[in-house]
């Protein structure tokens, strides 16, 4: 009987000759100075347009968010999530709390929550994607499963280091992130209150449960979220990856589940029951921050219960599938 | 006495095939394959291409699963016990896959992590026995077609196997390459090793293996030592004769000699092109040769020439297989 970890062991070995890490890595060390260096540009010319007073920033937001609200030319939708926009600045400001404060830790925290949908699940696709079906595409698949090791030994110390490498990847983006931009904003930050707990019912806010977190522990928080998602995504396109023989077509599969699910949450507030694809609950940060759901109805619970569902499926079908699988090539 | 020989004859058994049948979709690729391997013999399996070699030995390492019908190894149902029976077996199923981004040496590393009881000595022997030590620590993508070849035998012999499957194991080899592996398999079966190798090249399996099954679209059309299935096969002898239409009635009308009208049928390209125009191919017995000589030169023929031809697996393949394009 062959235990699990000299399988593990091998399925890291291949992850990292391939250099499939290093790629991604190196993918965050392009990107990160680059939106790095958008965000500064962008405070300095707040900075001289308002003479360094934020709160005068933050005043001018509300006016015109408030001035779009009389316009016909704006959708109902757009105006709901404006008011409410208003309602939060309003609370920063009557509490005195700069929501923009440039730091390393306001510029993690607000990449990672922009990251979420897209850059971090691309990411993990880069290994995910490739995890089975790469071994098809070359014929290794053969050389792996003539071995006298059951089948889902082999998946299962797949499965296992792709939760590795997801974790490491989520852990590297906030680290790169930081260190990045706060080599241009500084380092501090981790004591700054953010306020959460925001309630939103229809196009009010409720701000009862609202309670200002230092920022390290949201960025805690956060990390566990963007972390939960992450597995969801690696599940999910661990699944692709086994169902489909190429990486190209895998990876096209997963993409196509992702974009889709950004177009939806920009107008399917329409249609309720997309509430349960996985691709419109993957803002988990939203309900942190308090940004509306994009359907009626979603809420942290709701999106959580959501995501481990399909996340559960994916990988039953991928056990599924691979155990009774005729390797025909 | 005879019962005793038979019970350890079955206690060499090291792979049974009994009645494995397959459905793809809705076709049945294959419908009857019926054979055993013993330990230290070379066992052929010979067939055209698309006769369902390749399924079948997927079927053997439990790539597939068998619609019907039971493999063992070592006494282990394959499909049922694979921790069990495929430690027994080392393969290679079509082309030697490694990891191309590895060196020989990872790759190994790599197999010899998924094999109980095989250490660095072990992986330094496989090595060695396949003489690829030059090259073992260089990426296999920087490999010669021979050399992935010998990796990929390097990497079926890590876990000391009783059975080594080879699929096509010549194919992109050339003659001294060729060569070199018939050797090293002989060796590897003097060792007790069983060895299992599938060809579409009859005189590979001709000159390489002790005994052979013959499958033709999905089914065993016969299993046996290769000289006495070849000795079972009818014998042919070619002559010529002057002149030639008389010569033929003349032959005809002879008894236990039968004309072939048709010689592609039965006989090889290469001595179908040999033969003169009159060439007559008569199918006899050699004993009947002289006789049928003197017979035919008192009847006012002049024998020009008398061919006998040595029988091969292809002819007895032809015949079975009727024709079937062995390419």
């Amino acid at each position: 009987m062959i235990s699990l970890l000299p399988l593990i062991k091998n399925e890291t070995i291949k992850i990292i000759k391939k250099k499939r890490f290093y790629v991604i890595l190196l993918i965050l060390l392009v990107l990160v100075p680059i939106f790095t260096y958008a965000q500064m540009r962008s405070a300095e010319r707040t900075r001289e347009k308002f003479h360094g007073d934020w709160r005068l920033e933050v005043q001018q937001q509300i006016t015109d968010n408030e001035n779009s609200l009389g316009s016909d030319r704006v959708p109902d939708e757009w105006k709901k999530f404006r008011k409410i926009f208003v309602q939060q600045l309003q609370y920063y400001l009557d509490h005195d709390v700069n929501p923009n404060e440039p730091n390393g830790v306001t510029f993690t925290r607000e990449f990672m929550s922009n990251s979420i949908t897209l850059f971090i699940p691309l990411l993990i696709m880069a290994i995910a994607s490739d995890i089975v079906s790469g071994e098809r595409t070359t014929g290794t698949i053969k050389m792996l499963l003539t071995r006298p090791v059951k089948r889902w030994k082999v998946l299962l110390s797949k499965l296992v280091t792709l939760f590795m490498f997801t974790s490491l990847i989520v852990v590297s983006a906030f680290v790169i992130t930081y260190v990045i931009s706060g080599a241009v904003f500084g380092y501090k930050g981790f004591n700054l209150p953010v306020f959460t707990g925001f309630q939103i019912t229809g196009s009010d806010v409720d701000l009862a449960a609202v309670h200002g977190v230092p920022q390290w522990k949201y960025l805690l928080m956060q990390g566990g979220l963007v972390w939960f998602v992450s597995l969801t995504v690696a599940s999910l396109a661990f699944m692709v990856s086994v169902l489909v023989r190429s990486t190209a077509a895998s990876i096209v599969v997963m993409m196509a589940a992702l974009i889709a699910g950004t177009i939806l949450t920009n107008m399917a507030s329409a249609w309720n029951s997309a509430k349960y694809l996985f691709m419109v609950n993957l803002e988990l940060t939203d309900y942190l921050s308090g940004t509306p759901a994009p359907i009626e109805g979603m809420n942290l619970t709701f999106s959580l219960a959501v995501l481990s569902i399909w996340a559960l499926a994916g990988l039953i079908i991928s056990f599924l599938v691979f155990t009774k699988r005729d390797i025909l090539n | 006495m005879a019962l005793t020989e038979n019970l350890k004859r079955s206690e060499d058994i090291v792979l049974s095939v009994e009645h494995v049948k397959k459905k793809i979709g809705r076709k049945w690729i294959i419908e009857d394959v019926t054979f055993d391997v013993r330990e230290g013999e070379i066992f052929g399996f010979l067939g055209p291409n698309g006769a369902g070699k390749t399924t079948t030995i997927r079927m053997l390492v439990d790539l597939i699963k068998p619609s019907s019908g039971k493999i063992k190894v070592c006494g282990y149902d394959v499909n049922k016990q694979q921790e069990k029976a495929l430690r027994y077996v080392g393969s290679i199923v079509e082309n030697p896959e490694v990891y191309t981004y590895l060196t020989g040496w990872e790759n190994l590393e790599h197999f010899a992590r998924m094999q109980p009881g095989t250490d660095k000595k072990r992986i330094q022997e496989v090595v060695d026995i396949v003489r690829l030590d030059q090259r073992i620590h260089d990426k296999v993508r920087t490999y010669s077609l021979g050399m992935r070849q010998r990796l990929g035998i390097a990497q079926a012999l890590l876990g000391r196997p009783k059975l080594l499957i080879l699929d096509e194991p010549t194919n992109g080899l050339d003659p001294k390459g060729i060569k070199e592996l018939r050797q090293f398999i002989r060796e590897l079966a003097e060792g007790g090793l069983a060895v299992f190798v599938s060809s579409h090249l009859l005189s590979e399996i001709q000159l390489l293996c002790d005994r052979v099954a013959i499958i033709s679209r999905g089914r065993v059309l016969a299993v046996g030592e290769v000289e006495e299935l070849v000795a079972a096969n009818a014998k042919y002898v070619i002559w010529d004769l002057e002149p030639h239409e008389a010569g033929k009635q003349e032959l005809s009308r002879r008894n236990g000699i039968e004309v072939i009208e048709q010689a592609d049928a039965v006989l090889d390209d290469t001595i179908i092109a040999g033969m003169g125009l009159n060439a007559v191919v008569a199918r006899m017995e050699e004993e009947e040769i002289a006789s049928t000589v003197s017979h035919l030169v008192n009847s006012g023929i002049s024998v020009q020439g008398v061919h006998k031809i040595n029988p091969t697996l292809e002819q007895l393949f032809l015949k079975m297989t009727e024709g079937e394009s062995i390419d």
